[in-house]
């Protein structure tokens, strides 16, 4: 997994509540057995003008000349609800996203982000707003920073919020670009006593 | 005289400390995994990237998968699909899945389904059970006594590898539901209840235990669907501990123990629930008796409403939010939702496919006609359902009615890029999420419980079910 520290960078506001992941890509744009070849797919429903079509609608976000080289996302409360599907989060990083800030998560999209270097940093509602508006008034100047080794966002004005993951484990995660099951398979040990202990208590368990 | 229980547990608690391997200074527990099941859609992807990274399926016996997202559910169907590239990943999951050595229940196969029908019905999720799937509503399954949860692939690769993941130990909620459900009243309607009252985010961060007398009262099926809904709740899970109607459901089934190891696992299963004093950090009690049938108006779960109620006016809070629900779905607040006329009616998903969703449905139905101008669709969630469904003859119920009687599968709750019911179309669904473009771009989706959706396809319109049987 690609390690995130810190990013300062184009700020793209998608400030609705309930961005569900079929918005943040549709079922039809998930086309192969695939991680990749999503960017495109990436919020199809409201970036071009037709279904399966690739016109721009002008008026979305990302459509905007301003906000390329975009690699944060600010968005409403419960981002990423709906399907798990973790191309939701392969697609925005594919597309440049390394970060998305927001006053809640969905807990699966939240640990689709984790595991795939993409930082989930939540702040207060009235915080999101503020940053979003800052960035509206000048897009491709009013750069924000995520800093994850500092636990820190920095809004356009400069104003600094202090933020922190669900656990520090997913921080040290995330920092250094850990695999999960590497990490967790120096556990091995532990986990083949466990089930040896278990399979003694909860024999259906095992088939 | 008794001893009180020096430290009363709740079920969840149980559930994470039979399965903690290791725990950390972090609050994240390393919990062992019972049971991974994969569809076609994300779980073809998980094991295609497992054997990409050099690793393996730790205990295939444990892990299952079934073909149900993509798979074409026309009657004749084979692994083409109209979704375009749908038969790769039939193919591929199919492939892998062989090169593993797990289950899989693949077309053809009677046993084939939606993977939260199937697993009940194979006796394959059991109480006190960690259960995973890359798939959001995995939370139905936690309706068995299990601790049942949706997960992305990458976590999916984690379980499969190592038999673990890595959690984030949850709060805990507990949701008691007394008192009894009215005539026509179901599991649906109550989920639809709690969604209205603490909306989309009302379980975020927590494992929500359904308890009380209401919950005692559902039937396995209709525990599955309230439990299901639980996704949109947004929590880590959802759980209603195990009780005879459980043990009764499972006993025989093919995955199930059998024999002495049964009446021992019901001995342990039997030990799974909150003991008496113990102390959740959320509580909401509900009465069910102020449940009636539910559709939602709007583009989240949580926008809904009596069946005999109005849009609603929007605070100031949300009044984007709702503005924007209300113009996607071409309603006026202060408008009755009953009455609205529909383009299409769809019975079926992981919420409400079970035999006991189409006989209520067919109840109906029956000596009944769709209306004319309205597409109506039955999807059985299982082979087994739908056998089941024709020895008694529903599906000559559906068909006489004027449905279409489909092939298992979640079909038509979602778009994938083939059949949709059509732009700017009108359809009563007993699925689980009217999202914006859920069932194909730009369709306005009402979600609510069979019955409505049977009474609806008849009168054309949203209809009230205790309106039509009297």
């Amino acid at each position: 997994m690609e390690a995130f520290v810190r990013m300062t960078a184009v700020a793209a506001p998608l400030v609705r509540a309930n961005i569900d992941t079929d918005i943040i890509i549709p079922s039809r744009e998930m086309k192969s057995v695939s991680k990749t070849g999503l960017k495109d797919g990436l919020f199809a429903g409201w970036r071009y003008t037709a279904v399966g079509g690739r016109d721009p609608k002008p008026d979305f976000v990302l459509n905007q000349p301003e906000y390329a080289g975009v690699g944060i996302l600010l968005a409403g409360e419960n981002v990423g609800c709906g399907s798990s599907r973790e191309h939701a989060v392969w697609a925005l990083h594919e597309y440049g996203f390394r970060a998305v800030i927001a006053p809640s998560f969905n807990p699966i999209f939240y640990n689709n982000c984790v595991r795939n270097g993409l930082c989930p940093v939540i702040l207060p509602a009235d915080v999101v707003a503020a940053i979003a508006a800052q960035v509206e008034a000048d897009p491709a100047n009013a750069k924000v920073t995520v800093d994850l080794e500092a636990q820190k966002v920095t809004a356009p004005d400069g104003s600094e919020y202090g933020f922190t993951l669900n656990n520090e484990e997913d921080r040290i995660a995330l920092l250094n670009g850990y695999d999960a099951v590497d990490l967790t398979l120096l556990h091995k040990d532990a986990i083949d006593a466990f089930i040896a202990s278990d399979q003694g208590q909860r024999p259906w368990v095992y088939l | 005289m008794t001893t009180p229980n020096p430290s009363p547990s709740t079920l969840f608690d149980k559930l994470w400390a039979q399965h903690l391997v290791h725990s950390n200074d972090a609050g994240v527990g390393l919990i062992a995994i019972d049971r991974v099941f994969l569809h076609e859609r994300t779980g073809g992807i998980a094991l295609k990237s497992l054997r990409a990274a050099g690793r393996q399926v730790a205990d295939p016996a444990r892990v299952f998968g079934t073909m149900d997202h993509i798979v074409d559910t026309h009657v004749g169907r084979n692994d083409d699909t109209r979704m375009p590239g749908g038969r790769e990943f039939i193919v591929q999951t199919r492939e892998a899945a062989k090169a593993e050595g797990v289950t899989i229940f693949d077309i053809g196969d009677k046993r084939q389904g939606i993977v939260h029908v199937v697993s009940p019905e194979q006796g394959i999720v059991l109480p006190g059970l960690t259960v995973v799937c890359p798939d959001s509503h995995t939370c139905t399954q936690g309706a068995m006594g299990a601790l049942a949860w949706g997960i992305g692939s990458t976590e999916a690769e984690h379980a499969l590898a190592t038999r673990t993941l890595r959690i984030n130990r949850p709060k805990t909620m507990r949701i008691i539901v007394n008192g009894v459900l009215g005539t026509g009243v179901t599991a649906k309607d109550l989920a639809l209840t709690l969604l209205a009252r603490h909306g989309s985010r009302g379980g975020q961060g927590h494992i929500v235990e359904f308890a009380g007398t209401a919950i005692e009262a559902l039937e396995i099926e209709a525990r599955l669907t309230l439990c299901n809904m639980g996704a949109e709740l947004g929590c880590f899970s959802t759980i209603i501990a195990p009780d005879e109607k459980t043990f009764a459901y499972l006993e025989g089934r093919p995955y199930a123990p059998k024999g002495e190891v049964w009446d021992q696992a019901v001995a342990f299963w039997r030990t799974l629930k909150t003991d008496d004093g113990a102390t959740f950090d959320k509580e909401i009690v509900l009465d069910a008796s102020e449940v009636g049938p539910m559709i939602t108006w709007g583009t989240s779960p949580q926008q809904a409403i009596s069946i005999d109620g109005i849009v609603p006016y929007a605070d100031e809070a949300s009044a984007e939010i709702h503005q924007r629900a209300i113009t996607y779905m071409d309603v006026t607040a202060g408008q009755p939702v009953e009455g609205l006329k529909i383009g299409s009616a769809f019975i079926g998903s992981c919420t409400n496919s079970r035999l006991s969703d189409l006989r209520r449905a067919a109840a109906i139905l029956k000596g009944r006609k769709v209306a004319d101008g309205v597409r109506a669709i039955c999807v059985p969630g299982s082979g087994l359902v739908k056998e089941a469904a024709e020895a008694e003859g529903l599906d000559k119920v559906f068909i006489e009615a004027g449905f279409e009687w489909r092939e298992p599968g979640c079909s038509m709750c979602f778009f994938a890029g083939g059949e949709s019911f059509g732009a700017k179309e009108r359809v009563v669904s007993s699925t689980n999420r009217n999202f914006e473009s859920r069932q194909g771009p730009e369709t306005r989706t009402h979600i609510a419980s069979p019955e409505v959706v049977a009474a609806s396809a008849i009168a054309g319109c949203l209809a009230d079910p205790r309106k039509l049987a009297a």
